[in-house]
């Protein structure tokens, strides 16, 4: 039989793009791009340093008065950081990540929790049309409700019946996971239901019931909406934890820290905006760890990647 | 015709209405495939032959009428996975390699690992693509992601491959070799193959029949028997039969044009083999 394919010039090789191996190339880039977000940081900062240079020689009021109390140097907010926290005390640095480790935990346990219980509500709800339409109003609403409005009764109904080493922050997680599920429900609803519609006849001419179009086409098929959902939750959940901290009585975390120097704010405004800067470090450690864990499992084109 | 139980597919009266806009798609089609053939599907946009296809292999149902598959009802044959399908895009799953996605219909049915793996060999040897397991959908060319999804639906040895305009989005040279390769994948796996095109070129090259459809209603204009020596080559396009088979099939093309005006009793049109 004649392989008429072989007699053409253009060998399959020739054809394909060459194979990209992605983790080991993918580095240059994500240092390149990280090397960037630096110097970024660094023009703010910059910015921040002129703008109250020069609002402090033209004595602005508008829109705030510009001094060393609202708008503190960076380098003393983060000289602040290696200075002792109380007379004879340890670092404030020290202090704070022992409250960042803390309020990390909740937040991992809220996040994990919040997500989980999200992806399983999304699946439930892409099952069913009358379940979304019954449901998906009282989740929206659900996040209209103001997260303090809601943390004590959490805290009463929670804490109790958690064992008692993590009554305390256990209910602070369940607190972040409630700010955690939603973004994760609606944006893998959305990529559940963006399966191509030939690839679910596809999968019917494989005799694949419900159970396996969902397992084998529309979850695979969601993972680039989940991952977007849960980029935006990661840092939620931070935030979460630091708001749940606050009803709930807990000292240890860094809803502590800032309610503390929030009373000191006037005699030493640099050492909340440390507080801040370690926080806001925080939130972007678990973004990053959510955009490295895409990068790892997520495969698409690369024009696909969110 | 002959009897329903041997035939690959078996058509009967069959229509298909759409709800939205009270469209008929198909109107009372016959239809017999024998276990082997080669028949394509071709007619203007809008004729129903898509439908049609989709409907023998259960993925939509008739309004009236009956399909039978090797002798079952269609929804039995999907349940069986009587057929594979190959759609104009390769429909591929970006997330699964091309092992993997060849492999899919073998997960689907349930095959144990080793047993998968030496399919999937043997149908990169088919579709010569061995040396691809490992990349994704996106690092082949057009006509590679079509041959994977040959390979697909043809991975499970199914005795029917249903083909939806494979080559449709693809360039002219790619489409010629893509159809060689087919035939040649046709005449080694003996399988029948349902073949919906757009181009008459097509559907005289491959088919040992090619059944012309008209537009609104879907009908059967005509069937032609392609009398062509097989193994077909390149050499085939130059055959003098072939030039002739083009303008038959062309000739049921225009009548189909003129059956846009509703007749009632139009009884599809047979060419005979010998009539030329």
């Amino acid at each position: 039989m004649g392989r008429v394919w072989y007699e053409l010039p253009m060998s399959t090789a020739a054809v394909a793009r060459p194979v990209v191996e992605p983790r080991r190339d993918a580095l240059r880039p994500a240092l390149r791009s990280a090397g960037f977000s630096l110097l970024v940081l660094a023009v703010l900062c910059v910015l921040w340093e002129a703008y109250k240079w020069l609002g402090e020689r033209l004595e602005l009021t508008r829109p705030f008065p510009v001094n060393g109390r609202t708008m503190p140097h960076v380098y003393d907010m983060v000289g602040q950081l290696f200075e002792p926290s109380r007379r004879n005390g340890p670092l404030l640095i020290d202090v704070l990540l022992d409250a960042a480790v803390f309020t990390a935990r909740e937040a991992a346990a809220g996040f994990v929790l919040g997500a989980a219980f999200g992806f399983a509500i999304a699946v439930v709800l892409s099952e069913s049309r009358l379940l979304q339409r019954g449901f998906l109003p009282y989740i929206v609403a659900s996040q209209t409700i103001p997260i303090l409005a809601i943390a004590p009764m959490v805290v009463i109904w929670v804490s109790p019946k958690l064992p008692e080493s993590i009554a305390g922050w256990g209910a602070v997680a369940v607190i972040s996971a409630y700010l955690t599920f939603f973004p994760v429900t609606i944006n893998t609803l959305r990529g559940l239901q963006s399966a191509d519609p030939r690839a679910v006849e596809l999968m019917r001419s494989y005799a694949a019931a419900r159970w396996g179009i969902l397992w084998k086409l529309r979850v695979p098929a969601s993972f680039p909406y989940l991952f977007t959902a849960l980029k935006i939750a990661a840092p939620a959940a931070v935030v979460g934890a630091i708001i749940g901290e606050l009803p709930s009585s807990i000292q240890d975390g860094l809803a502590g820290a800032i309610l503390n120097f929030n009373q000191y704010y006037i005699t030493s405004p640099e050492s909340l905006w440390a507080t801040n800067i370690v926080a806001a470090a925080l939130g972007i450690l678990f973004f990053v760890v959510i955009a490295g864990a895409e990068r790892l499992l997520v495969r698409r084109a690369p024009e696909n990647v969110a | 015709m002959s009897t329903t139980a041997s035939s690959a597919v078996s058509v009967t009266d069959l229509s298909k209405r759409f709800e939205r806009g009270d469209v008929l798609a198909l109107d009372r089609i016959d239809l017999e495939v024998q276990p082997g053939e080669f028949v394509s599907l071709i007619g203007p946009s809008g004729c129903g032959k898509s439908t049609l296809l989709r409907i023998i292999g259960d993925l939509i149902r008739p309004s009236e009428g009956d399909v039978l598959v090797n002798g079952k009802s269609a929804h039995q044959a999907r349940l069986d996975r009587d057929y594979g399908i190959v759609f104009q895009d390769a429909v591929l799953y970006d997330w699964r390699t091309v092992v993997k996605n060849i492999a899919l219909p073998l997960e689907m049915a349930g095959w144990d690992k080793q047993r998968r793996e030496a399919r999937v060999r043997e149908m990169l040897e088919l579709v010569e693509l061995s040396g691809f397991e490992k990349h994704h959908p996106w690092q082949l060319s057009g006509g590679m992601q079509q041959r994977v999804s040959i390979a697909r639906a043809l991975s499970f040895s199914p005795a029917l491959l249903l083909m939806d305009e494979p080559f449709g989005a693809l360039d002219e040279m790619t489409r010629e070799r893509m159809n060689n390769e087919l035939l040649r994948i046709w005449q080694e796996t003996r399988s029948t193959v349902v073949f919906v095109t757009h181009s008459i070129a097509e559907s005289v090259f491959l088919s040992t029949r090619v059944v012309v459809m008209s537009a609104r209603p879907g009908r059967i204009a005509g069937i032609v028997e392609i009398d062509l020596p097989q193994p077909r080559s390149p050499e085939t396009r130059e055959h003098p039969r072939f030039a002739e088979h083009i303008t038959q099939v062309r000739r049921l093309l225009r009548k189909g044009h003129a059956l846009d005006a509703p007749e009632e009793d139009e009884t599809p049109l047979y060419v005979a083999e010998e009539g030329l």
